[in-house]
């Protein structure tokens, strides 16, 4: 049964365990919402004890214009793949944007730390305890986040930024 | 107006003014990064890249040595950021096909039918036969191309040309057989959520049927000029060790997690297309070196021709799409000649209408691409637009472990790991 895991995660973490929904589309995904501060105890358990040894992808979404948004602004999505389960499982956590902090699971993958660099270079979303964590695909000295709902697709002026050489 | 002399322009030229203030000068943020070496140690700092002619792309290493030694690496990416994930939420879900062809150009095929199974798994279409035997035929063809290209510029960096040039050869003889089905060579654009672009042409089958008896041959010499070459074994074995414990601890996907002993093909796990029903076998390496690398993907190949053999031998008839009018665009015939064809092809392309998708509908999706598990999480709003389309690139999380790879290596081995790694910066950056 492909829920089993989000199941098994939901008794084992009755406070951090939010819900369990299945996503949508033909697919038997299952996504486990857990609150920003179980991310670490979660994943951990997943990694260990449920066989999920494998971190396929860590992303955000930012949920601003959503037609009808969750209680928090942004959500990091981890995305882990077991050796002997075919379904990836999905983990949601919600982040308020006042508080856009989570544990950073690069002590369990180290695979997390670019991963999470790039979420904090595009959202804006800082992973606490990770070794390095700066900008990965944008400029060191660009003060936006992109992929935030609020930056606009045109007329930022950004080009206008940089001087004009003259010689 | 005047005439045109024809003679060059002249231009004005603008006096130096040492009153102008000058613009400030970004600092270098590697360097910033990197601590001074003892002059004393014999260590020197130096630059590989950006635009070093073995990284097949811009990206940069910034390298500390002692003698030829690297003892540690810092890299930077991040120079051909395009913004696609961005771009794709002012894009309906047709619309961002041209771009999944832009971040692998080697292997454009595999990410067409990659971001259209995503699609279509949150929209819930469920494709034709044909359309699943096609793509699995197509994605297999783009396979062998991409592991052509990286067996050839990996020999050619390295020092090797025969292999590169015939691989080239056989490559154009594919790039042939795309254009006779699509009208493009690189950047295909094959698919369209729930089918394709249209249906094989009639000399497609056995075309690539005399294609694959060519490559054949054409791996059989790459294989004898190279797997027992003396100089190649040398500069690729026991180099780049990524060792079983370290791949999963960077969580690599593809032929480098094959290559270090690990058997996991998203064909096999979580079986898409006809793959559930082909069969074939996944190669596995054991050193987890270059020259293992090398191995697994040339074995690749020639489990890619059977898995094209046995899809030709059943390749079932019936319709190439879905014929679903409200969620896949109908045939150019149609839309040119009938008008309930160019009201449906309109309904799904104009702002405002388009398809018809979950609010707060939400996948992740992967196929397996050349380079490894290429994954798309795809957010859906209720419009035509993606309100969020994550690209999960296999060459993002391939390329994090160079850092580790290269310490202990020389410099003219950081040419052969990049090489081994099969790095597409498009696709590195986005």
């Amino acid at each position: 049964m492909n829920e089993t895991p989000a199941l098994a995660l939901q008794s084992e973490f009755p406070d951090i365990v939010r819900g369990v929904a299945r996503q949508s589309g033909a697919r038997e995904q299952w996504r486990v919402d857990v609150s920003k501060d179980g991310v670490l105890p979660v994943l951990t358990y997943a990694k260990t004890r449920l066989g999920y040894c494998y971190l396929a992808d860590i992303t955000a979404v930012d949920y601003l214009s959503m037609p009808n948004p969750p209680e928090h602004r942004f959500a990091v999505v981890y995305v882990l793949r077991s050796r002997e389960v075919a379904e990836p499982l999905v983990i949601r956590a919600l982040v308020p944007e006042n508080d856009a902090v989570v544990e950073s699971v690069t002590p369990l993958w180290d695979a997390a730390d670019w991963l999470e660099r790039e979420v904090f270079d595009l959202f804006g979303i800082t992973f606490h305890h990770h070794p390095n964590l700066i900008r990965i695909l944008m400029p060191e000295n660009f003060d936006a986040h992109p992929l935030r709902k609020d930056f606009p697709t045109e007329g930022v002026g950004y080009r206008d930024d940089f001087p004009i050489v003259t010689r | 107006m005047k005439p045109h002399t024809g003679r060059p322009l002249k231009f004005a030229s603008v006096p130096y003014d040492p009153e102008v203030p000058r613009p400030p000068v970004m600092p270098d943020p590697i360097m910033s990064r990197v601590p001074k070496p003892d002059p004393d140690s014999g260590r020197t700092i130096f630059n590989f890249g950006p635009s070093h002619p073995s990284t097949h792309g811009t990206l940069r290493l910034v390298l500390e040595v002692e003698g030829e030694m690297i003892t540690r690496a810092w890299t930077e990416i991040g120079y051909l950021h395009t913004g696609f994930e961005k771009l794709a939420e002012t894009l309906n879900y047709n619309q961002f096909i041209p771009l999944s062809d832009r971040m692998n150009y080697l292997s454009a095929i595999n990410n067409n039918v990659g971001y259209a199974h995503a699609v279509e798994e949150l929209l819930g279409i469920e494709i034709t036969e044909r359309c699943k035997y096609v793509r699995t035929a197509l994605a297999e063809m783009s396979r062998i191309a991409d592991h052509l290209v990286c067996i050839g510029m990996q020999a050619v960096d390295i020092g090797a040309y025969a292999p590169f040039l015939w691989g080239f050869a056989r490559r154009e003889d594919l790039y042939d057989l795309f254009e006779s089905f699509c009208g493009a060579r690189l950047t295909t654009s094959v698919t369209r959520i729930g089918g394709m672009l249209r249906d094989v042409p009639e000399d497609f089958v056995p075309g690539v049927r005399a294609f694959l008896d060519k490559l054949e041959e054409t791996l059989r010499e790459t294989d004898r000029l190279l797997t027992r070459n003396r100089i190649w074994m040398d500069r690729t074995q026991g180099i780049g060790v990524l060792s079983k414990e370290d791949a999963l601890r960077y969580c690599v996907t593809g032929p480098v997690l094959r290559g270090s002993g690990i058997d996991h093909d998203i064909r096999k796990v979580q079986p898409y297309f006809a793959y559930d029903r082909i069969d074939f076998d996944v190669p596995i390496g054991s050193h987890g070196d270059v020259y293992d690398r090398y191995l697994v993907r040339l074995e690749e190949m020639w489990q890619s021709i059977r898995i094209i053999r046995q899809v030709l031998d059943d390749l079932p008839g019936g319709p190439i799409n879905v014929y679903d009018n409200k969620r896949v665009l109908p045939p150019k015939e149609e839309v040119f000649t009938t008008i309930e064809g160019m009201i449906h092809h309109f309904e799904l392309t104009m702002p405002k209408f388009g398809f018809k998708t979950e609010v707060g509908g939400q996948i992740y999706s992967c196929t397996e691409s050349p380079c490894g598990e290429l994954g798309f999480y795809v957010v859906s709003d209720g419009s035509g637009n993606p309100y969020r389309l994550r690209v999960r690139p296999p060459s993002f999380v391939n390329y994090a472990p160079i850092e580790h790879l290269v310490k202990g290596a020389t410099i003219s081995d950081v040419v052969a790991i990049i090489g081994s790694l099969n790095i597409i910066v498009g696709e590195l950056d986005r």
